[in-house]
């Protein structure tokens, strides 16, 4: 059995590094040519043969940053509320809500979004088409919020009963518990909570895809439309396979790679601080 | 359980009727066997894909590959006979069929309209205003004489076929806008413009519904008929193209693709048929 689960993750870590090397082999006439920096800084427009992603770049990080921004208040609003005020059933109502959200597929919430909030950003703000940086990371906020509400809820709770009962004797109040106490204590697992959501935000293809308008342009704005480097490989995927434009698409996959390789990171020495903390 | 036996009642009805479809049409690949290998073109793939599904489930010895590339590989690599039967989203050239002896037959026709959406007062556009337009240097309704709103110009990635036809024929080779929102379906192109009273976009013929509103190109409203007598000229042919005259299984496929099953095909994929 230990040998059976020990294979197992041995595969897995195999698949992982497999990745990069599939991405760094096909990719290498491009990064060794050495207009790896053009490729990286430059603008895209294939029929004057320019292949460079920084404004895919540039829409990724836009988008996943406003997803943060809108889904961080909202989940962390939701789990003060599911740790403090919500007992008993109340609680699990609210928990078994937020399960039912993480399981809707990505493709409903890009379509609702599409009937709906598309013509509502277009109509509210008099520019743009309602194709825009908002409009998606409006959605992904909305999508990565039960992974960071559950995540957030794990990590107040987790906080040491000892140390909220001796709060609680010294006359605090459930607010002023969550506040002084929880809140403080708990700050490396909310962290990791916001550093996964991240990561989830980046990841996502489908949302920004369908919401985000996938302009070739360096976005200027939030309500314009941008393209993210997720969309883009989707959208170069079906171009000849032996073209300069195909293989950017490795590129593409290498930034998206180290990018999450670093929020791993990030994880990590926050999941270290945590425990040292813990001992 | 009863849902289970009722799925598999269903399943074995559909390929009930299937073979009893399929029959007629596809009785010529009877005892042959062989592999057939196709390239080419991107805008063929949808079709010959359900040709080779409706063949191979039909008798699975004869096996169909598709590979894409493009028109101008599919020729090549016919030409030097890489393939048995290439694709082209446009004739061969004289000095193709001549230096490679091909013998091309063109099994579909595939036209491309500008639309907008039905609450847009502007119909009608020249080929002058319409490369205005696409390149960002005409950016309000208003100087085309509809309501006083930005234009919100919709394009599709660049590997479409429906986007290469567009751009080569309607905007004869002028510039799109790096600010266009670009959508990745045909289907896709015609949610945004019906959601959209200020976008305009492109489609392939065959989706123009109610949905969406073609605007007219010089006067000529793509429409099916118009595409098919040829007075809208934003159209190309889909081609397949043999070395020398089709032969065996190649020719097989060919005359199916012409038969009224395949020509069926044709239009379900959104393609005007020949026939």
């Amino acid at each position: 059995m230990t040998r059976l689960i020990r294979a197992a993750a041995m595969v897995t870590g195999i698949c992982t590094i497999a990745v990069f090397f599939m991405m760094l082999i096909p990719g290498w006439p491009l990064f060794s040519h050495g207009h790896l920096l053009a490729l990286l800084a430059g603008g895209w427009n294939p029929t004057s043969s320019q292949f460079g992603i920084l404004p895919m770049i540039v829409g990724s990080t836009a988008i996943a940053g406003g997803a943060l921004l809108v889904g961080t208040p909202l989940s962390l609003g939701v789990a003060f509320v599911t740790v403090i005020f919500a007992r008993g059933r109340m609680r699990r109502i609210l928990l078994s809500c937020v399960r039912l959200m993480s399981g809707v597929p990505t493709v409903v919430y890009g379509f609702v979004a599409l009937i709906y909030l598309v013509p509502f950003i277009r109509s509210q703000f008099h520019s743009g088409s309602g194709f825009s940086i908002l409009t998606s990371s409006l959605v992904l906020g909305l999508l990565i919020s039960p992974t960071m509400i559950v995540l957030f809820v794990n990590a107040l709770d987790g906080v040491d009963p000892r140390a909220r009962r001796a709060a609680a004797t010294l006359g605090a109040t459930p607010v002023q518990r969550l506040l002084y106490l929880q809140l403080s204590e708990a700050l490396p697992g909310l962290l990791s909570g916001v550093v996964m959501g991240l990561g989830r935000a980046m990841g996502d293809t489908f949302i920004s895809l369908m919401l985000a308008g996938n302009s070739i342009n360096m976005p200027g704005g939030v309500l314009e439309s941008a393209r993210t480097l997720t969309a883009h490989i989707a959208l170069v995927m079906a171009v000849d396979f032996h073209s300069l434009e195909f293989q950017s698409i490795y590129l593409c996959g290498f930034v998206l790679y180290l990018f999450t390789f670093m929020l791993v990171l990030i994880l990590r020495a926050v999941d270290h601080r945590f425990q040292r903390r813990r001992v | 359980m009863k849902k289970i036996v009722f799925c598999f009642a269903f399943i074995a009805a559909l390929g009930c009727s299937n073979a009893v479809f399929a029959n007629n049409a596809l009785e010529a690949f009877k005892g042959q066997e062989g592999i057939v290998k196709v390239a080419g073109g991107t805008a063929h793939i949808p079709v010959i894909k359900e040709v080779a599904k409706r063949i191979a489930r039909f008798n699975p010895k004869v096996i169909v590959t598709v590979a894409g590339g493009g028109s101008g590989v599919g020729i090549r690599q016919v030409g030097e006979g890489l393939v048995d039967i290439g694709n082209a989203g446009r004739s061969a050239t004289e000095e193709e069929i001549s230096h490679y002896n091909l013998v091309q037959v063109k099994w579909a026709v595939d036209g491309v309209g500008v639309v907008v959406s039905p609450k847009n007062s502007v119909k009608s556009l020249s080929t002058k205003q319409l490369q205005q337009v696409f390149a960002g240097a005409i950016s309000n309704w208003k100087e085309l004489g509809g309501e006083d709103h930005a234009i919100d110009l919709y394009d599709r990635d660049s590997a479409s076929g429906t986007r290469e036809v567009f751009v080569k024929k309607a905007l004869k080779k002028g510039a799109v806008n790096g600010g266009a929102n670009v959508v990745v379906s045909n289907g896709a192109m015609k949610t945004a413009i019906a959601g959209d009273p200020y976008g305009i976009g492109y489609v392939s013929v065959g989706h123009i519904d109610s949905t969406v509103t073609p605007v007219a190109l010089d006067g000529v409203v793509p429409t099916i008929p118009a595409v098919q007598d040829g007075s809208y000229p934003v159209a190309r042919g889909l081609y397949s193209s043999t070395r020398g005259k089709a032969t065996g299984l190649s020719a097989l496929l060919l005359n199916y693709l012409l038969s009224p099953e395949g020509q069926k095909i044709v239009e379900e994929n959104g393609f005007i048929g020949v026939k």
